[in-house]
């Protein structure tokens, strides 16, 4: 099993989808020669050519809006929004367009539409280049919303989101893309909606999300010291969820904190709180523990940006409150 | 009439290339379409249709014109004022009063209303409720046609008021950018709903073109009211941009008879200009007047048209009501998208 990053992950998915398949093609801002503001796409335009590799100009409604149209056409368009901040921009396109042209058309319509974006603090880019929007997206029927944390996810995650018949936005986490993982030889599709367990455990789960599923290693590893059994499922796929396994990892462990970077207040934590309480209600032994950002803007300053945002040590502590160990 | 003229260049008359034959045709799809949405207001009025609505009364030979200079397998997006760009490309009225009503069996099987009327299969690729929310989409089907070197437009209508839209700009400087066979129909009423262009639109309706002139885009000047212009400046537009050469924007003067919703007071418009505008640029008359019909020839098209509008009331109301459950049965498609065939592979 070769080793890859994160970032060639993502970039090995592209292009191996792209040289079976001349529907897909990729659009964006400053993706082609400059390889993407997180060179994921570097190389590309020199294999692919700058007609499937696209420079686009600073337009975040037509780029997400171009994409669905060509989606709509029998295309499969793959556009990067260089951080999900700015799918702000390009919101009435994402969510009065692509979520709901299946629908409104009674059925007539795909929209196979690939939304690529990344963002995430830990690099002090301020206020407006670092937040995790994911569950704004989970709230919006027709969408699908994934979130991947290794390479080896990324790349099988990517390829069946570019071949899901509907729109999916795809995040990506700018502190992993230098990360590395195995990745199996042959590059194997994951299929959206499955959660995956990276840690088994007995005492309490922890579902994380994105960088959040490395913190969370990092704190059962810490956990374990002191003899607590922590299982870590991280969902990969927020929309559609993978309830079946997320429930069943609470019903054995009895306990959850759920943990994702972005702010707690409103954040996915709470969805999965829901479905958890919901479904494991006569098993849980303490309440659903949420970690996530402190309810701000990011300060740009590295002490308060570091202050505001999640790391193990908040995921350990809060691993520790549902076992009143805190 | 107003020959249909080029922004930059000389004017061009309109050269009657039209058989007489097919303006009969067109005529009649034109009243088709008057009918069809005076019935559709009287419907409202009385209570039989849910939702609101809104009518193209006053603009009809702009998508009876653009429609028949394409191509069956050239794409529209419409907008919220969407009845004559879908009967123009040819969706049935009785699939278009079904979706008004409701029923399964409207064009978007009742889960569109009067504001999302589609026919995919027709090349309407959706009107949007969203004023310049189509626009996008449409510079994006004209990439897949020129990424598959298809001989194809993709066309988008919209308002004066949508050239506002930050949607409107960011196609346009795309469509251009890339060259892409866009036709930008600018449908221009010089209302955006109850503010009129002088609030709303830093140039005079007559100088819209600027906006093309802005991203170096080709734009013609037309004459909404004459079909026979319409049909002219669309074909050489659409010439203009299936050659490679780009996209053209339509700058198509035209009027709105009526508010901008069925129901509305229009206190904010002086009645003698409508009554005004009826008399003077009504452009089913104008045909009418060119084409020299007697009275009798009339009203035996006019029994026609209302009587396939009342067979289109009958065919709504005796449709059948979607399962209250089947709302959930399009929000996502199943399965994957195919893989590519060995002959498409790179």
């Amino acid at each position: 099993m070769p080793e890859i990053t994160y970032r060639e992950a993502v970039r090995d998915a592209l292009s191996q989808a792209m040289r079976g398949d001349e529907r897909i093609f990729l659009m964006g801002e400053d993706i082609a020669e400059m390889g993407g503001s997180m060179g994921v796409t570097s190389g590309m335009v020199a294999e692919f050519g700058p007609e499937r590799i696209r420079n686009t100009p600073i337009s975040e409604i037509a780029i997400v809006g171009a994409g669905i149209g060509a989606a709509i056409q029998g295309m499969l368009p793959v556009v990067e929004i260089m951080y999900e901040d700015f799918l702000t921009i390009s919101m009435e396109q994402i969510v009065n367009q692509a979520a709901k042209h299946r629908t409104m058309s009674g059925g007539q319509v795909k929209v196979p539409l690939t939304i690529r974006t990344q963002g995430g603090a830990g690099w002090s880019p301020g206020a407006q280049h670092a937040q995790q929007l994911e569950s704004w997206f989970v709230h919006v029927p027709g969408l699908k919303v994934v979130f991947a944390s290794t390479p080896e996810d990324v790349r099988g995650l990517l390829w069946s989101s570019i071949y899901d018949p509907n729109p999916v936005i795809f995040f990506e986490h700018r502190t992993l893309y230098p990360i590395k993982g195995q990745v199996p030889d042959e590059l194997e599709p994951i299929p959206l909606g499955k959660a995956r367990i990276h840690r088994e455990g007995t005492d309490v789960s922890v579902i994380a999300t994105g960088r959040l599923v490395h913190e969370a290693l990092q704190a059962a590893d810490e956990a374990e010291k002191d003899g607590i059994s922590v299982e870590v499922v991280d969902p990969r796929t927020l929309s559609p969820l993978d309830e079946e396994t997320i429930v069943g990892s609470v019903r054995k462990t009895t306990r959850c904190v759920t943990a994702h970077e972005a702010v707690v207040q409103g954040g996915f934590g709470a969805e999965l709180a829901a479905v958890i309480q919901h479904g494991a209600f006569d098993y849980l032994d303490a309440p659903i523990e949420r970690v996530g950002a402190q309810f701000a803007p990011l300060a740009f300053a590295p002490v308060m940006e570091d202050f505001c945002v999640p790391h193990a040590a908040d995921v350990l502590a809060a691993i520790r409150r549902t076992l009143a160990r805190a | 009439m107003t020959p249909v003229t080029q922004v930059e260049g000389k004017p061009r008359a309109s050269t009657g290339t039209l058989p007489k034959k097919r303006l009969r045709e067109l005529f009649r799809e034109m009243l088709l379409i008057r009918r069809f949405e005076e019935k559709v207001e009287e419907r409202f009025r009385a209570g039989d249709l849910p939702g609101f609505l809104h009518v193209a009364i006053g603009q009809e030979a702009v998508a009876c014109g653009v429609c028949e200079a394409l191509e069956p397998d050239d794409v529209i997006a419409s907008t919220h004022r969407a009845h004559a760009h879908t009967i123009a490309k040819g969706t049935p009225v009785n699939a278009i009063m079904a979706e008004m009503y409701g029923k399964k069996e409207g064009c978007s099987g009742g889960y569109g209303g009067s504001m999302h009327l589609y026919d995919v299969a027709r090349g309407n690729m959706g009107a949007n409720a969203v004023v310049g929310g189509g626009l996008p989409q449409i510079a994006g089907a004209a990439l897949a046609f020129q990424l598959r070197k298809e001989s194809r437009v993709a066309v988008a209508f919209f308002g004066d008021g949508a050239t506002n839209t930050g949607a409107f700009h960011e196609s346009m400087n795309l469509a251009q950018l890339w060259k892409l066979p866009v036709l930008f129909v600018l449908e221009n009423n010089g209302w955006a709903e109850s503010t009129p262009a002088t609030q709303q639109l830093p140039l005079a309706v007559e100088e819209m073109a600027q906006r093309a002139a802005a991203y170096g885009m080709t734009a013609m000047e037309v004459d909404g009211q004459d079909i026979e212009a319409v049909v002219e400046a669309t074909r050489s537009a659409r010439d203009h941009a299936v050659s490679g050469q780009g996209p053209v924007f339509l700058n198509v003067r035209t009027y709105r008879f009526t508010g901008h919703y069925v129901g509305d007071p229009q206190v904010y418009r002086d009645k003698s200009e409508v009554r005004q505008l009826r008399e003077t640029q009504d452009p089913i008359e104008l045909l009418r007047a060119r084409l020299g019909m007697t009275g009798e020839e009339f009203e035996k098209v006019d029994a026609e048209v209302i009587a396939e509008v009342e067979g289109s009331v009958e065919f709504a109301q005796a449709g059948t009501d979607p399962d209250p459950a089947d709302a959930l049965k399009w929000v996502y498609a199943d399965g994957t998208m195919e893989p590519a065939s060995r002959e498409h592979s790179a």
